[in-house]
């Protein structure tokens, strides 16, 4: 009896113990062997095949847009101005396939709000640049850089020639259009840089299975994006979704007009193409949610999550093709197409939110409580 | 039949094994109160969001802004007090108070277990815990008991015994024993254990869970109460917590009930654990050993076993009355909680709310972050009584400042154990037209499938 106590005792001051430890499994090992899905690996795919890739070729678009700023600084003429707006264009499309990495690096430097806050606060922009003193590093300045800002500065003031006669009135406009420029490929190469140095590992190691492990956390930024970015930023807040009013300013590239719908689809294709594990650069398919979701539903006997988010991929996009493609003119002429469009992108919420989560096991919340 | 009852309600027993409950109830209380503090989880969960759910009829618990810690501070003191015997009729019926407040400020947060902490401290109010070694005792021998009634000590075997039993009776149920959800879908995602990670993929294990934490849900009382299998049992009750502490995020609960159920022990089990404490802390026990008996006087002993029959009597009853209510139970929660349903369902919804003008037709959506913290929105969207409070608060929200004729609607999705979402609440319905009750909400879509079982 006496020897049955303390075995009594000792066990539990051992879990007493191993209690204090509190909030287990942050690095466990990472295991791959039997038929168990490789997180690992689909991380590694993320990782190596997908965000560095799509950073690498932003980044270089980033550069480009720099250089072409200062080579238009360097010769202000009518030529050179339409090569930068051309190159404004084609690296605000090629920023949508990075836009839904807020993770790591990016999520530190608060790279979307830095490079893509709209709609751009045009006043304030016009009165730093009379005063000509501002720091774009502040976060406070979110809504007068990146290419909103540019947007509004290459394209609000009318044609080429106009805009030129602006620029001539006061240097500072392109000295700003400079540090805009600078600004969006300087926090650019330092997310690269992030990623193909430390922090790759660091994202692909940490196959923890708890709430700050890399699938959970990138899955619930990956999901929010679509939620709040996607469909609220470029749908439902132009739509006036939720204020009833619809309200054509808040359209992504306002002032552009005609390139907000390819900005869209582009934003689209590339969180599609990553649900399927896309390669940027070619090749086979590899592991990513839909191989995941795949080898989950293999041992549930439930209707097919996969097939559902297919589906509705494909209902957006047929959806889509109604849009004018500039959706500030969609939301003016005919609104209810927005809301449309809206309802499409609402019904893959659920089924990403919802059926896919809770398939993956993956938490919604934040907040790490206790649970029953 | 008359006799024997009085008969039994006259037996005593050492009041060893209640004074080490009380010890360890208390430190367990104050270390789950600092490690909520710690953890940041009041300032996330009672301060930061701008509104709170609240439990039908207790509307009027609001956390107290930044008093609020000043309540958790209360609460813990009266946990050490209660741990230490001293004025443990105060402490406890602060603790109890104090402890439940919390809990009612906000359902979100609502856990079988803060449930469970609740009715233990309130059933603990009534029990003679400073008896033996507390500090009571110690300061007024005339007040210190070596023995005390047996009943005493049955009422928390009782308690136990019921969360154990009835949280075995809930998962005799199809999903739970033929669909060997949800853990199927949780345990895969355990992936990175050591040695149990590759496991936690097999169809099998999931199966043996499900039937093995059934069986032990519904067994483990009967087997604590048997002196031959008691070793055993407790043994079981180790690795069971230990196991579901490493596989769930269950905070302390584990350590909590494997600490009660050393209540089942003899009391010599009992005085070797306060032998052990009396050393480490230089105590004469011996002081405490006066062989006197523990006497309630006789009113106090009327209202403790009236009070104590009506609770245990409610206890046994009020899991059940979800079958006053149609439909499926895990689908419309209606009764759902309060009655040991422990993991049980993996459930998750998405709501989104429509704001109507009944004049102009015109209308918007909710972005519910603007009101709700993700948790909080987590939790609404996939219980009826959450998502019509919220309702309630969206439209004295927009009416404050806009038209005065509001309708609330929700679109809005559940997925149930694995289930492909589907439709939840009728989305032609304008909540504003239900108050909540204790009645059927009318409101909620039928369930498309079935799930046998209690």
């Amino acid at each position: 009896m006496i020897k049955i106590s303390k075995f009594l005792l000792i066990a539990t001051l051992l879990f007493a113990v191993a209690c204090s430890t509190e909030d287990g499994g942050d690095n466990g090992g990472d295991s791959n062997g039997g038929d168990n899905f490789d997180r690992g690996e689909m991380l590694a795919n993320w990782a190596d095949n997908i965000i560095v890739p799509s950073f690498v070729a932003f980044l270089e678009e980033s550069q480009k847009l720099e250089d072409i700023a200062k080579a238009f600084a360097e010769n202000p003429g009518t030529t050179e101005l339409n090569v930068l707006k051309a190159q404004y264009k084609v690296a605000y499309q090629e920023f949508q396939t990075v836009e839904m990495f807020q993770i790591g690096k990016a999520e530190e430097l608060n790279y979307r709000s830095f490079l893509n806050t709209y709609p751009t606060k045009t006043e304030n922009i016009e009165s730093k640049i009379a005063s000509g003193s501002y720091n774009l590093e502040l976060p406070s300045n979110f809504a007068e850089q990146g290419f909103p800002a540019l947007d509004y500065l290459l394209y609000s003031y009318g044609s080429t020639e106009e805009t030129l006669e602006v620029f001539n009135a006061n240097p500072e406009y392109i000295n700003y259009i400079i540090a805009v420029a600078e600004r969006i490929n300087a926090l650019t190469t330092e997310v690269t840089a992030s990623w193909e140095g430390d922090y790759r590992d660091t994202f692909v190691n940490n196959t923890s299975s708890s709430s700050t492990g890399s699938v959970d956390r990138f899955t619930n930024d990956y999901v929010m994006y679509f939620e709040k970015i996607l469909r609220s930023g470029k749908i439902g807040y132009p739509a006036g979704a939720f204020t009833g009013s619809p309200s054509p300013t808040n359209v992504e590239a306002l002032y552009a007009g005609d390139i907000s719908k390819n900005l869209y689809l582009q934003a689209l294709n590339s969180f599609e193409d990553f649900y399927y594990g896309v390669k940027i650069n070619g090749g086979e398919n590899g592991p990513s949610y839909y191989q995941y979701l795949k080898y989950m539903e293999d041992g549930t006997s439930s209707e097919s999550i996969t097939a559902s988010i297919a589906d509705q991929f494909s209902a957006i996009r047929a959806q889509s093709s109604e849009l004018d493609s500039n959706l500030k003119s969609q939301v003016e002429s005919d609104n209810s197409k927005m809301l449309a469009a809206f309802d499409e992108l609402q019904k893959e919420v659920v089924l990403l939110k919802v059926d896919m989560m809770q398939a993956l096991s993956i938490s919604v919340d934040y907040v790490d409580s206790d649970g029953d | 039949m008359q006799l024997s009852l009085s008969k039994y309600l006259k037996k005593t027993t050492e009041a060893a094994p209640l004074a080490v409950f009380r010890l360890f109830f208390g430190i367990m209380m104050f270390a789950s109160i600092v490690r909520f503090w710690l953890n940041g989880w009041i300032e996330k969960l009672y301060i930061a969001p701008k509104f709170f759910f609240s439990y039908y009829g207790f509307e009027w618990v609001k956390p107290l802004g930044d008093f609020t810690y000043l309540l958790f501070i209360l609460c813990g003191i009266a946990a050490l007090m209660v741990a230490a015997g001293y004025k443990y009729r105060l402490a406890i019926i602060l603790f109890f108070l104090s402890f439940t407040y919390i809990e009612l400020m906000d359902k979100t947060t609502y856990l079988n277990h803060y449930y469970f902490i609740s009715i233990l401290s309130f059933l603990m109010i009534f029990l003679p815990a400073n008896a033996y070694f507390s500090i009571d005792a110690w300061r007024n021998p005339a007040r210190a008991f070596q023995k005390i009634p047996q009943w005493c000590i049955d009422a928390i075997k009782l308690l136990l015994g019921i969360v154990y039993f009835y949280a075995g009776l809930a998962k005799i149920n199809s999903d739970w024993l033929f669909r060997a959800m949800p853990l199927k879908i949780w345990l895969p995602s355990k992936y990175d254990l050591p040695l149990l990670g590759d496991l936690m993929q097999q169809e099998w294990v999931h199966y043996a869970f499900s039937w093995s934490g059934m069986l032990y849900d519904l067994f483990i009382p009967f087997l604590l109460l048997w002196k031959r299998t008691r070793f055993v049992a407790f043994l079981m009750v180790i690795v069971f917590h230990l196991l579901t502490r490493v596989l769930f995020p269950i905070g302390m609960f584990p350590f909590i009930m494997i600490v009660s159920a050393l209540i089942f022990f003899s009391p010599q089990v009992h005085h070797k654990i306060l032998n052990f404490v009396s050393k480490w802390f230089s105590i004469s026990k011996q002081r405490f050993d006066n062989l006197k008996i523990y006497q309630f006087s006789g009113i106090k002993k009327k209202v403790s076993i009236g009070v104590l029959s009506v609770f245990f009597i409610i206890q046994l009853l009020f899991p059940w009355r979800y079958l006053l209510y149609p439909g499926e139970l895990f689908w419309t929660e209606e009764g759902f909680r309060f009655s040991w349903r422990v993991m049980l369902m993996e459930k998750a919804g998405y709501a989104q709310f429509k704001v109507v003008n009944a004049e102009t037709g015109n209308r918007f959506y909710v972005d519910n972050s603007d009101f709700l913290t993700p948790f909080q929105e987590k939790q609404m969207s996939f219980q009826p009584d959450f998502i019509l409070q919220y309702a309630r608060f969206l439209a004295d929200h927009f009416e404050k400042d806009g038209p005065e004729n509001i309708e609330v609607y929700v679109d809005s999705y559940v997925a149930l154990n694995g289930r492909k979402s589907t439709p939840y609440i009728d989305p032609e319905v304008n909540l504003l037209n239900f108050a909540d009750s204790f009645k059927h909400k009318t409101f909620i879509l039928p369930f498309e499938d079935e799930i046998k079982g209690l």
